[in-house]
């Protein structure tokens, strides 16, 4: 055991190491929790860490290079956040996850906090531990078991209180053992249009807080060896807007159309950023009504477009998506969800909207919603979201929420090689007529000024040319029933859902979308071999083999991210099959590994 | 000669309707600009006006009810070549799509829309639309409309629209050239046309409109936008012409990152994957 005395030897040697212009640089009193004190089989292989602060404080600065630093030097990496509806102010935080092993979900747990002011200790105290390492600025940050460390001081020292976000990020560095040599090359990239003068001071800066951060490793006050794997380098670090927003392209996605609604800007801002690259259609409307007419006005021209919304936004888009239904226009819709009902918690995550996306729009018309679990699935449904669109002229939604679009982590490239864009477009010609009845339902669908056909879509019910119609026992019928002839060939091609652990189970978890890797997580944990999980990346219309995969199971548990189990709801209307058991979250949150392991114990 | 756009059949139009005048004018107009019929797209919403592209012979998009602008611009971003021409009434235009109409002047696409103006609803059987005047009485504002209405030429000019003119359905030859001039026109342009409603509205007759309005003088200068908002604001007799042109607008569809490179419309063009690879491979 290391003594408090010891400890506090340690503290003497820390700050007869770290000296700046003569200036000797205290730690805080008390400045180790306990866990620094237990022998060595506690090393940490991960740690995780958190930085918290108000907005516009710098989180995002410190994150941003340093997430890209540890990547590029072998670490498995794993960041979320969660944050405030406001610009400045508040309380806002970055979990950070660095492992030997690959790591995907959210935890409870802190290893390493680093408060940026006072609010932040009270707004996390529920996660943090007697084990967690809490370091800071005690001129800012005022915590009985602080680990000092004068950022403002230092950085103020170096000509500017700007740095000290460079040296917080130069201490992760360092308790890491990153390599050096790595990070003075991301900063000096980063920071290389401001100048050299710029450049050498946060360097400057880095070193200092490196030298820190690993005089706080060595001396086991943050206890971590993490293993690095070369290989990790050459993963990609993609969050889920960007997945979304890369799997779109790959779909053929040429244009996208989206009214700003957190949390679905970040699919829009990632096809803006990727516009002048790849020639995109990028437009910005008036409202979200806009957005979904203005959407299908390009289906009906030729063009592969996506939406990107929230709940709130998508209310507005309803009467469009009816519209899609009777013109059976293709459409893709991304909904990343946040709490409702109405404004509700904007910056938070929840899987509130699948009933709305289920009954969206007025009457009746076939549809897909597709709900990745992770950024891979993500990039991969999204691809075949416009395939599936253009086949059988439908809606296809793709669900996400807060959590996933804002959480990203390393994952090997993505293999583009095999895929396809299949244009399902016919050249018209004079007899050509868009709604021609046809065996499957699908009529072959024209656009305006190929061929020499004319194409006439129409929201009234309309003849096989697209006329108005009000011959009810005749058009109408034949229309309606070929709308649903379209449905029942969805069912027959529905993705299936995905098993994961082992075959022969006892228990069965039920899920959907961002829920995934944390239920894989917490299973791993548990190492149940009787539990397996079952994630449905299409959650609508379900496939045939759901029912035989439940019956299978002893006990059932139903994990949303809501507040009644909406797909839970949906699984018992086209199975049949009630889930009583429904583990159920709502407070804005997402499940933490911690949670979902004491449901799995139980 | 045989008009190319002229779909002959019945309509849902009531004998003696405006809307046959604004149809004669505008086939009219389509033939003598020597369109082709594949080259044509038709956009409306809801309404007995915004029925009017089913009685033409070219594609259309007979979307939802004030929703006529979003995918008039949704074509052009798809297919700038494509002359797509929207046809709707007061209330599909100015009421329920007022908020697209203000936006879709500000984004100016290539798009002509020729708004047919009568003063009332037609298809919900004779309630106020947002032009009907102060003092016009129906089963709904049975003391008479209190609202102001709105001045779409006004409101246009004031949002610096690319082209605003105003015709008539019982002006047909002038309201023929304006109508022409407005397809031609690079950028948004608006024609609103007069016509009669001879089943909900009795007061704002044919005879009402030929009495109420005039032309505005050859030498009048419609690059003065000061003047053209102050004619605009003309009520008793009210000016028809060209009211106002700005040419120095840029397009919505010539300012797209899509057509920087290329002019090809989408369907045409294949995704470039080696693109896409680089994207992907920045993410590392």
């Amino acid at each position: 055991m290391i003594t408090a005395r010891r400890l506090t030897s340690k503290v003497s040697r820390l700050v007869g190491f770290i000296t700046i212009k003569s200036r000797k640089v205290t730690m805080g009193k008390n400045i180790a929790p306990k866990s620094a004190t237990k022998k060595d089989s506690n090393i940490l292989s991960e740690l995780i860490i958190v930085l918290a602060g108000e907005a516009g404080q710098g989180i995002q600065s410190i994150e941003s290079i340093l997430t890209g630093v540890i990547k590029n030097d072998g670490f498995n990496i794993f960041a979320t956040k969660e944050y405030m509806s406001r610009v400045r102010g508040g309380v806002n935080s970055t979990e950070i996850r660095v492992s030997s092993s690959p790591v995907r979900s959210h935890t409870e747990r802190i290893d390493l906090l680093i408060p940026l002011n006072d609010d932040a200790i009270p707004h996390l105290k529920n996660r943090i531990s007697s084990k967690t390492v809490v370091i800071g600025d005690n001129t800012q940050v005022h915590y009985d078991k602080l680990v000092n460390i004068p950022f403002q001081r230092m950085a103020t020292e170096l000509g500017d209180a700007i740095y000290s976000n460079i040296i917080a990020v130069g201490v992760i560095c360092g308790i890491l053992k990153v390599l050096e040599e790595k990070l003075y090359i991301e900063i000096k990239t980063k920071f290389i249009n401001k100048g050299e003068e710029v450049v050498a001071k946060n360097i400057e800066a880095a070193k200092s807080g490196y030298a820190i951060g690993r005089e706080l490793n060595k001396n086991k006050i943050v206890n971590c060896v993490i293993a690095k794997n070369s290989s990790i380098k050459d993963d990609i670090l993609i969050n889920g807007s960007e997945a979304v927003a890369l799997g779109a392209i790959a779909g053929g996605c040429d244009s996208v159309f989206a009214y700003p609604m957190t949390p679905g800007t970040g699919v829009f801002t990632a096809l803006a950023g990727y516009s002048n690259k790849m020639g995109l259609v990028v437009e910005q409307v008036e409202d979200e009504i806009g957005v979904m007419n203005m959407a299908l006005g390009a289906w009906y021209a030729g063009a592969r477009a996506i939406v990107s919304t929230s709940g709130g936004g998508f209310a507005l888009m309803t009467e469009a998506i009816s519209l899609a239904g009777a013109i059976e226009s293709p459409a893709v819709v991304h909904l990343a969800q946040r709490p409702g009902p109405a404004t509700g918690l904007p910056t938070r995550t929840e899987q509130g909207d699948l009933n709305l996306v289920l009954y969206a729009g007025h009457g009746f018309f076939p549809r897909i919603i597709l709900s990745p679990g992770d950024v891979k699935e993500a990039f991969f449904l999204t691809q075949q979201a416009f395939n599936m669109a253009d086949k059988y002229q439908v809606p296809v939604f793709i669900l996400t929420d807060q959590y996933f679009t804002d959480s990203y982590y390393n994952i090997q490239q993505f293999k583009i090689e095999s895929l396809t864009v299949e244009k399902n477009i016919v050249e018209t010609n004079d007899s050509y007529k868009r709604y021609l009845l046809t065996k499957n339902g699908i009529s072959p669908r024209g656009i305006p000024g190929f061929g020499t056909g004319t194409v006439c879509v129409d929201s009234d019910e309309h003849t096989e040319e697209g006329r108005i119609t009000e011959d009810l026992d005749g058009v109408r019928l034949k229309m309606a029933d070929k709308r649903m002839k379209k449905l029942n060939l969805i069912k027959k091609v529905a993705m299936k859902p995905v098993l994961i652990g082992n075959k022969k189970y006892k228990t069965l978890i039920i899920s959907w979308g961002s829920n995934c890797n944390t239920i894989i997580e917490a299973m791993k944990i548990i190492n149940n071999r009787d539990i397996s999980f079952l994630h449905f990346p299409q959650v609508y219309p379900l496939p045939k083999v759901t029912g035989a995969y439940l019956k299978k199971a002893k006990k059932l548990i139903l994990i949303e991210n809501n507040q009644t189990g909406q797909f839970g709801d949906l699984i018992q209307m086209e199975t049949g099959i009630a889930i009583t058991n429904r583990v159920l979250k709502y407070n804005g949150m997402p499940f933490s590994v911690e949670e979902l392991k004491k449901v799995l114990e139980k | 000669m045989e008009n190319i756009f002229d779909r002959k059949g019945e309509t849902a139009w009531c004998q003696g309707c405006g809307n046959f005048g604004i149809r004669n004018i505008v086939l009219k107009a389509l033939a003598e600009l020597g369109l082709k019929r594949n080259e044509v797209v038709y956009v409306s919403g809801i309404g007995q006006a915004a029925k009017a592209p089913q009685y033409y012979d070219v594609s259309y998009f007979n979307g939802l009810h004030g929703r006529s602008l979003p995918p008039a611009a949704g074509i052009k971003a798809a297919n700038p070549s494509l002359n797509v021409i929207i046809e709707s009434g007061d209330g599909d235009m100015y009421g329920e799509g007022g908020n697209h109409f203000i936006h879709a002047i500000r984004r100016n696409p290539n798009i002509t829309v020729i708004v047919h103006n009568n003063m009332v609803y037609g298809l919900t059987k004779g309630q106020a639309s947002p032009t009907s005047r102060i003092g016009f009485q129906t089963p709904i504002q049975i003391n008479g409309v209190s609202e102001t209405p709105i001045n779409p030429l006004a409101l246009a000019i004031a949002l610096d629209a690319s082209f605003v003119a105003r015709g008539s359905a019982g002006e047909p030859e002038k309201t023929k050239d304006i109508i022409k001039r407005a397809i031609s026109h690079k950028g948004f342009a608006l024609v609103d046309v007069f016509q009669a409603c001879v089943s909900f509205n009795k007061i704002n007759t044919h005879k009402w409109f030929k009495e109420h309005t005039y032309f505005l003088e050859d030498s009048y200068d419609y690059k003065d936008k000061n003047m053209a908002f102050k004619r605009a604001l003309e009520e008793d007799p009210m000016p028809l012409g060209i009211f106002y042109i700005n040419e120095n607008k840029t397009v919505f569809e010539d300012n797209l990152a899509a057509y920087k490179g290329s002019k090809e419309p989408l369907y045409k063009r294949n995704t470039d994957m080696g693109k896409l690879k680089e994207l992907l491979e920045a993410k590392k």
